[in-house]
């Protein structure tokens, strides 16, 4: 400490330390991880528990025979026995491996059109309101084209999967980078942060949770695209599950067929649950969690 | 605390305002924000500007921060020499620990790892946030909050630092103490200080000369030395003279524009 010190004596550190220890004094809460993780999970346990008690409510009025509207019970004993089954692993791989190729497919045009349109003030003004028009399209009225295009193959599926869900990745990147706070970039460049580093440090990490829920949001269409895709495009040499779902229901294995969905359902579920923990990990990351925790 | 391998390579630290002029919008619809303003800032000096509204007090730290091009005029700063700009608000970057906040112009002059961290470190200290380091930005008082933005200009390395209102949205307890901070780490870090304030006070609390900006065009109208001796504080009856004498002034340009 310089000895012509004009402030910064002992009594002003004190108070600076002091004055720092009241304000964030209190902040932290922190209830039990595992009493927050059961106080999410049971009223989604009760609501899972009231629809199959609803199911089964249905299925005991007679409304439908039972080969058609099979109870909760003979679907999940079949279920259990799809799920010891080599035929939903071997689809459920290639149906993962679909989702995925078709979905990083997607990531990678609708990041590179979310930048450009960003950007470029004449693709904005030419694809901005396409992108959102695309995003309408219900990805099932994709397939008859598709199929002229590409006949009976993944391509066709790949084809529908990107244009389905490019489209909210890109709305997200675009939304992301319009909303960055520009008193940020002038931080940025004050810093030194220039061209692509000012992408790199400043824009690129402000318009993250943007571009997550994009894709969130892309993630949903491409599995409701690939899900479509595989009702209609069947290639026998291959089984996938929605193929699987296809063949149930040509054969009216009805406890299978719902089996089936089921398994759709939680596919679904999961990964959505993944990219919802990770905007969650970085909306806390940032403050900008609700008191509520969502 | 040794703060010597932080003095600015460039001891220039002058900043020289020639008839700058700024105009904003084109034909009928400009607006001029600053009228010939010239101004001379010594190495090591700490100017405060004040002004009422429109004065274009922000403009004239953008322009000289190199975030925005004059008009007419010219702004002279040493050879090589980049200002660093704080501003009302902290502008931390949320998604960063305060530690990598103050990394953040480490990593874009391209610093080793190790130095970065020893020189983290040691800018923590000075702002007295050692502690602090792991914590993000919305855990932190507002206060704090600036400490640690003041600790990322430092990092620039800079003889010349701009402050746009940098402590208006603080409470007074925590503001007088930042005026202490602050006026320690100029003298120790021998910095040329450019602070736009709407607060007369805390002009004379802290400069060696206050500027008043007119408003709309702003032209700078008066000019005073505080010849105060420091430490000062902001409740001194020399201090309450001084800017006494700055709001009489200001109160009439404000007048001015009542007609």
């Amino acid at each position: 400490m310089a000895s012509d010190t004009l402030a910064g004596s002992p009594r002003t550190d004190a108070e600076i330390s002091g004055l720092d220890a009241l304000e964030i004094a209190g902040q932290e809460k922190a209830p039990s991880r595992l009493r927050r993780g059961w106080s999410a999970l049971w009223p989604k346990l009760a609501a899972l528990a009231l629809a199959i008690a609803l199911w089964q409510a249905v299925v005991w009025t007679g409304w439908k025979d039972p080969w058609a509207l099979p109870g909760p019970a003979v679907v999940f004993e079949d279920l259990g026995h799809y799920l010891v089954s080599s035929a939903l692993w071997e689809g459920l791989a290639t149906t993962a491996r679909r989702a995925a190729v078709g979905f990083a497919a997607a990531v990678s045009v609708g990041l590179l059109l979310g930048l450009a349109v960003a950007r470029v003030k004449v693709l904005r003004a030419a694809l901005g309101s396409m992108i959102t028009a695309l995003q309408t399209m219900p990805s099932i009225a994709w397939f008859p084209l598709a199929i002229l295009l590409f006949q009976l193959s993944e391509q066709a599926i790949f084809f529908v999967v990107v244009l389905g869900a490019a489209p909210s990745v890109a709305n997200g990147v675009i939304h992301g980078v319009d909303y960055v706070p520009p008193l940020l970039v002038r931080a940025g460049r004050n810093l030194g942060a220039h061209g692509l580093n000012l992408y790199r440090y400043v824009i690129a990490p402000a318009a993250l949770p943007a571009i997550v829920a994009g894709l969130k949001q892309g993630w949903a269409f491409a599995w409701r695209s690939l899900m479509a895709g595989e009702l209609l495009v069947v290639i026998a040499t291959r089984t996938s599950i929605g193929a699987q779902l296809t063949y149930a229901r040509e054969l009216s294995e009805a406890p299978r067929l719902m089996a089936i969905m089921i398994v759709i359902l939680v596919v679904g579920l999961l990964v959505d649950a993944a990219f919802g923990a990770a905007d969650k990990a970085i909306r806390r990351r940032w403050g900008v969690l609700d008191q509520a925790g969502n | 605390m040794t703060s010597t391998t932080t003095t600015p390579r460039s001891a220039t630290g002058s900043v020289a305002l020639r008839g700058v002029t700024k105009v904003y919008g084109q034909g009928e619809q400009a607006v001029l924000a600053l009228d010939g303003v010239s101004l001379d800032v010594a190495p090591g000096e700490f100017v405060c500007l004040v002004g009422a509204s429109g004065c274009g007090k922000s403009t004239l730290l953008n322009l000289v921060a190199g975030l925005d091009r004059v008009s007419g005029g010219r702004i002279d700063l040493g050879e090589g020499v980049n200002p660093g700009l704080m501003f009302q608000e902290s502008a931390l970057f949320p998604w960063l620990t305060v530690e990598g906040n103050v990394e953040v112009p480490l990593k874009l002059r391209g610093l080793p790892r190790a130095e970065r961290r020893a020189r983290v470190a040691e800018l923590l200290r000075t702002v007295h946030l050692s502690e602090f380091g792991r914590k993000r930005p919305h855990q932190l008082s507002g206060g704090m909050r600036q400490r640690v933005a003041l600790a990322r200009t430092l990092a620039l390395d800079t003889p010349v630092l701009l402050m746009d209102e940098p402590f208006g949205a603080l409470d007074a307890m925590t503001r007088d103490i930042l005026h202490d901070e602050l006026e320690r780490i100029w003298s120790e870090r021998k910095l040329t200080v450019i602070f736009v304030t709407h607060n007369v006070r805390e002009a004379a609390r802290l400069a060696d000369r206050i500027i008043l900006l007119s408003s709309r065009p702003g032209r700078i109208i008066y000019s005073t030395e505080v010849d105060v001796p420091r430490p000062r504080r902001i409740d001194s009856p020399e201090i309450a003279a001084i800017a006494a004498d700055v709001t009489d002034r200001l109160r009439t340009e404000v007048g001015r524009h009542g007609q």
